[in-house]
């Protein structure tokens, strides 16, 4: 058996291969859920049942596709450029921390509401950027591995958050909890339904989401950064200022994970604790490698990780499956979704 | 001043050195035979969460310590045999697949982990691994303690080292494994397999993987709990860059570092008024801290990362 490189892939292939990906996942968690003594139909039916049954179910998906969405897209503009940002978990967790150490600031509670937001996620996404300049400086300077220091990073901003806090930023009112005094009144996002936690952070990621598949398919930047990561000595030679761009593309995927930090406090939070995210930093890695890398196609790969969290939420607790079959589906579709997009490329001979 | 001498002198702080860096040292060799053969393993962390997860559920079930060590192992080349099928054969993206492995693996655990324990407010726990004192070089002043009364699987730990060295650098099996690391074109010119080699060798060092992991559960502590392994296996990638792939370096690497862990947390609980989370944060940093310094001297295996097509160049 061998394997023959594709002239170009097929559009229909390109299509089929996330959806084929998915239900391979799907199939193989099925078996565990069987293996564990339920009806793995009937588990996937009360998934969707959760995720989509009602309104609560709807606004929670969306709600709980937010994050996903942005750091995915952090995830997908770094994997494009070669630039391995496993660090979104660490850069979530500092422009969380950000906003609510910027509340602090005199005139910040008392300023307009548009104002106290647009400068709360901007110093998020900032504390994000800077974050991941620290293993992108060290890549351009000294040449190391981005993947082991981001990795590493996280452990540390963590760790930091949990120091802050306890300390300086602890909330004396929270009954000896250890968590964050609460984010500006004036910069917490608006609901877009009453009586659910759907909130305007939808629409801005929705928004970059837009922006950002614009600056990949149609700048010059966005044209850089693609080639940097599809042959950076070719692109080196074309005269791609490769330093340059990796950091920029450094900047734009370490705000994009301080956003969704600063956007899941502002928006169903308003404070920090360790336990803020559920893992959506590296859940990002994997919506972002199911859609591709393409930005549009992070929208619907963070919407199908929501539903499996949601779903597997009250799935659970209906048939004692344990939830992390939600987490395990999603890995699964990471390794099957890689194998898909190899058989849009190459096609096996015997 | 005296803090840190009384540290120091302290038998236990040594003794803590090698029970901190066994795991560290199985997890290293475990990198540094898949980086030596070609392939980076980033599934390490969720290879380590499993074999903690599994070498646990087995003892707990009922079966013996060496028991839960060996069913470790064998999840471990499970995983690996799943990495090298992705990316040996079909050369995938060797960060990307690692990752998800990870992802995978430390998910699974969980999952398995509820199952068997649904519900409970402490982890149940197994009898550990005990001290086994080497008769005779134990009642040794401080150096018997310190290096002859330690549990089973470390002295494995350091034999490995040992058969590793010799094995990679005396033997024709290891000079394949190396070869197929550096350049494995040449390797199928002599008439070897490098895609079969890799696959075995990935497998190899993930059982490793999976061995280092238990050791958390069966001889670090007595029971399992999620995120339990901390970041041990991205250290583990980290070490294996400052030992230069050489598995007598991966040993000292290893214990330099644990010598490091072991003071901090004592020094934690010494120094007042510095929040411990600072001392937690040491190893994380010490060893991007590692990576800065031997960048520079890095010799890279020539074909990590390359993956082998037969007739492509």
């Amino acid at each position: 058996m061998r394997f023959e490189r594709r002239e170009s892939a097929s559009p229909a292939l390109t299509v089929l291969a996330p959806l084929g990906a998915i239900g391979a996942a799907l199939v193989v968690a099925g078996l565990l859920i069987a293996v564990a003594g339920a009806n793995a139909f009937e588990a996937y039916g009360l998934i969707l049942e959760g995720a989509f049954g009602s309104r609560l179910g709807v606004t929670e998906t969306l709600t709980r596709a937010t994050p996903l969405i942005l750091t995915g897209l952090a995830a997908a503009v770094a994997f494009r450029a070669r630039l391995w940002n496993i660090g979104g978990e660490g850069q979530f967790y500092l422009g969380a921390l950000a906003v609510t150490a910027f509340g602090l600031v005199p005139g910040i509670a008392g300023a307009p509401a548009p104002v106290a937001i647009l400068a709360c996620l901007v110093v998020g996404a900032l504390a994000g950027t800077l974050l991941l300049l620290v293993p992108v400086t060290l890549k351009l300077r000294f040449g190391v591995d981005e993947v082991v220091t981001t990795l590493l990073l996280n452990f540390v901003a963590i760790l930091f958050v949990s120091m802050m806090i306890e300390g300086p930023l602890r909330d004396p009112l929270a009954f000896g909890w250890p968590q964050s005094m609460p984010a500006p009144d004036a910069a917490l996002l608006p609901k877009l339904l009453e009586r659910t936690r759907l909130h305007a952070g939808l629409l801005i990621a929705l928004a970059l989401a837009v922006a950002v598949w614009w600056v990949q398919a149609r700048t010059v930047f966005g044209m850089r950064a693609r080639a940097a990561g599809l042959n950076a000595r070719a692109a080196g030679f074309a005269g791609v200022p490769l330093a340059r761009t990796l950091a920029l593309v450094g900047c734009l995927s370490g705000g994009l994970a301080g956003l969704a930090g600063a956007i899941e406090v502002l928006g169903v939070k308003g404070y920090v604790t360790t336990d803020l995210s559920p893992n959506y930093g590296y859940s990002g890695i994997v919506i972002a490698m199911l859609a591709n890398l393409n930005a549009l196609g992070v929208i619907a790969a963070a919407l199908f990780s929501a539903v499996m969290f949601v779903g597997a939420d009250s799935m659970s607790r209906a048939l004692g499956i344990p939830s992390y079959i939600a987490d395990v589906t999603v890995a699964l579709s990471l390794l099957t979704m890689l194998v898909a997009i190899f058989l849009t490329q190459y096609r096996v001979r015997r | 001043m005296s803090v840190i001498l009384d540290i120091l002198a302290s038998v236990g702080m040594w003794e803590a050195v090698l029970r901190i860096a066994t795991p560290l040292i199985l997890g290293t060799l475990g990198v540094l035979l898949c980086e030596r053969v070609g392939v980076l393993n980033l599934g390490i962390e969720g290879i380590m969460t499993f074999g903690a997860m599994i070498g646990w559920l087995t003892v707990y079930s009922g079966a013996d310590l060496w028991t839960g060590l060996a069913a470790a192992a064998l999840a471990g080349a499970a995983f690996g045999m799943l990495h090298a099928a992705l990316t040996v054969p079909l050369g995938l993206s060797q960060h990307v697949t690692g990752l998800g492995i990870t992802l995978f693996a430390s998910s699974f655990s969980y999952y398995i982990f509820r199952l068997a324990v649904p519900t409970a407010s402490s982890p149940p726990t197994v009898e550990p691994f005990r001290p086994l004192p080497v008769p005779g070089l134990s009642e040794i002043p401080f150096l018997g303690p310190v290096l002859f009364n330690q549990t089973a699987p470390t002295y494995l730990a350091l034999a490995l080292v040992a058969l590793l060295a010799w094995g990679l650098y005396r033997t024709p099996l290891g000079l394949a494994v190396r070869m197929t690391g550096e350049n494995p074109h040449a390797v199928e010119a002599q008439g070897i397999d490098p895609i079969r080699l890799r696959i075995g060798t990935i497998m190899a060092g993930s059982a490793l993987m999976g061995v280092a992991g238990a050791f958390l559960t069966l001889a670090a502590f007595n029971s399992f709990f999620p995120t339990m392994v901390q970041g041990r296996g991205w250290i583990c990638i980290a070490l294996v860059v400052f030992a230069l792939w050489r598995p007598g370096r991966a040993l000292l690497g290893a214990l330099l570092f644990a010598f490091f862990d072991a003071f901090q947390l004592r020094l934690q609980t010494a120094v007042e008024g510095v929040p411990y989370q600072l001392f937690l944060m040491l190893p994380y940093l010490l060893s991007i801290l590692a990576l800065i310094v031997m960048a520079r001297r890095a010799r890279v295996p020539q074909a990590l990362m390359q993956p082998y097509r037969r007739g492509e160049r």
